[in-house]
């Protein structure tokens, strides 16, 4: 997966990615809809599928709403990429089949409008624009079971 | 090898003699819980993947207490929803509008936790319950749905904090007062993947009600978990409220703990946590002169009745500051109840303060206290990021049930 990498600092938390103004629905368009609003009102016009959100330490803290990856996932983004993530966001994301990387040095390298490349199964993370290359430890097999079938709940 | 409290209640219920932090477990649940905003998700993923039945009708809680009573359309369908599937599936613990409170404060209260127990709930808060001796954790609604269908979650075991707490706290020094200060002195991700385990000769000074503040704001410093072992404060909690068997696990004497911060209660003073980080601490003596609008007191952190004792004490032949709107709201029917025999209502009303029925509504920005913007909040709630309770440029500070009300009769961030 390649796309445009959205940059964003420490502590982005549940209520930026999505405030509780609008969980009042839950339809996936609906939150892609107001997805990022309370940090970078840009972010709803300017996203594209495949674009990639990277950010720095604790990206998902707060609330367990699993509307914020539901909204990210919806928005076309196609990863996620983090120095490190709050554990319910981190979990959430592995349920519902929307890849996260942790990778510190990749993750603090990067500016919104790089280009970056993500190849999963070989766990590695292309910077085309800075032109650097990171690798990224692959999960556990019990998580890699549950991206592979797309989500905890898919058979 | 050596265990910490919690790795002992994880392996109990994945049925190992043994776990490891790191490893990957899969556990059995004794109760599953969501609420109207995070249940809706939850059911629908189990529609879209062909229905099913929940394991056990008696270990499912759905508390409708976000945006109830409702507050538009659309949260009214939420409820809706739940409800139906409630009734369809025969969930014996659904706590709709006349029985509902915050869920945190409600499920202790209704004795739906037990020491020992292992709860996951699709609420960031749900750690609360560890002040009960309990392995409890906030999930999302995927793994809400998983667990209700399966009675059984997955679980990345946790290396643990060790919370030491000494010494006996000052008058008007709170369980708010300690979890923010150790918030302060750990981070925001202080406590990221791990449990925080409270331990100490100064445990038993700590009330029940003081302990659910602390484990309810574990989650605000990253923690996957807080817990307090089982203890006389525990037993006769647990005695007056639970019915279930509970199992009093202990930490192993040699178990390994990543660091440990010891608190001095006897040294803490009134804790205020300033926006937009519950990390920015700062004690209520180095405070200036900070105007405030607005007065918020209940929550899944302090609704309880100890925390409404505390601010009608101070709001007990005083008024609210001109210009302060104080809205109280009591965490449950019960603690409501309680609230009205012992008069505090009126103390609250006499004073100026408004009383709402039971709903997190300001806390996470719902309604009930939305503020404008530039306007400034004292709140004994859990979390001040930017806009969490209305506008992004208003403001929300963090304190204890007492220095809310003092900041009330005062109309800026104090103590009397």
């Amino acid at each position: 997966m390649k796309g445009t990498v959205h940059k964003y600092k420490d502590n982005v938390n549940t209520d930026e990615i999505i405030p509780a103004r609008y969980l009042n629905d839950s339809t996936p368009a609906a939150l892609a809809a107001h997805c990022m609003e309370d940090i970078d009102k840009s972010f709803v016009g300017s996203v594209k599928p495949g674009d990639i959100i990277v950010a720095e330490k604790n990206f998902g803290c707060g609330s367990s709403r699993e509307h914020a990856p539901i909204a990210i996932k919806a928005s076309g983004v196609s990863c996620v990429i983090a120095c490190d993530f709050a554990r319910i966001f981190f979990r959430n994301c592995i349920n519902i089949g929307l890849p996260i990387l942790e990778c510190p040095e990749a993750a603090r390298d990067a500016e919104s409008g790089d280009v970056i490349d993500v190849d999963l199964t070989a766990g590695t993370i292309r910077n085309e624009t800075k032109g650097r290359t990171y690798s990224v430890p692959p999960f556990p097999p019990e998580i890699r079971a549950i991206i592979a079938r797309g989500g905890l709940l898919n058979k | 090898m050596a265990m910490t409290l919690s790795q002992k209640i994880l392996a109990a219920h994945a049925g190992l003699d043994s776990v490891v932090p790191g490893q990957l477990i899969t556990a059995k649940l004794d109760l599953v819980l969501g609420n109207d905003i995070t249940s809706p998700v939850a059911i629908k993923e189990i529609e879209k993947h062909g229905g099913g039945k929940v394991f056990d009708k008696s270990k499912v809680a759905l508390v409708m207490d976000h945006f109830v009573p409702n507050k538009d359309i659309k949260s009214a369908e939420q409820c809706k929803c739940c409800r139906n599937f409630a009734r369809e599936q025969g969930v014996e613990n659904f706590f709709d509008v006349g029985e509902m409170g915050i869920e945190h404060a409600l499920l202790p209260e209704k004795g739906l936790v037990g020491a020992g127990d292992l709860v996951i709930g699709a609420d960031s808060h749900t750690c609360t319950y560890g002040a009960l001796g309990a392995f409890s954790t906030g999930v999302g609604s995927t793994d809400m749905a998983y667990g209700m269908l399966t009675g059984t979650a997955w679980f990345k075991v946790p290396s643990a904090i060790k919370v030491t707490l000494t010494g006996k706290p000052a008058p008007h020094v709170s369980g708010k007062d300690v979890i923010l200060h150790l918030i302060g002195v750990i981070g925001v991700s202080g406590a990221l993947y791990k449990s925080l385990e409270f331990v100490g000769d100064g445990v038993r000074h700590m009330t029940m009600d003081d302990r659910l503040t602390i484990c309810n704001m574990a989650i605000e410093a990253g923690a996957k978990n807080g817990v307090f072992a089982c203890d006389d404060v525990t037993r006769a909690y647990l005695k007056e409220h639970c019915r279930k068997e509970s199992v009093a696990f202990e930490a192993d004497a040699d178990a390994q703990y990543e660091r440990e911060v010891v608190i001095d209660l006897a040294a803490l003073k009134p804790t205020v946590s300033f926006p937009h980080l519950p990390e920015n601490t700062h004690t209520v003596d180095e405070i200036g002169d900070i105007v405030i609008d607005q007065v918020v007191i209940g929550s899944c952190t302090n609704g309880r009745i100890s925390d409404l004792r505390a601010a009608a004490e101070v709001l007990r032949g005083r008024k609210v500051a001109k210009g302060v709107r104080t809205i109280v709201i009591p965490a449950t029917q019960s603690v409501y109840l309680q609230a009205m025999e012992e008069g505090l209502i009126k103390t609250f009303i006499e004073a100026g303060a408004v009383v709402s029925t039971p709903t997190c509504g300001p806390c996470l920005g719902g309604y009930m206290g939305i503020l404008a913007s530039g306007e400034k909040c004292v709140a004994t709630t859990n979390r001040n990021f930017v806009g969490r309770m209305g506008a992004e440029d208003s403001e929300i500070y963090l304190a204890s049930p007492y220095v809310a009300a003092c900041s009330a009769v005062l109309g800026k961030i104090g103590v009397l």
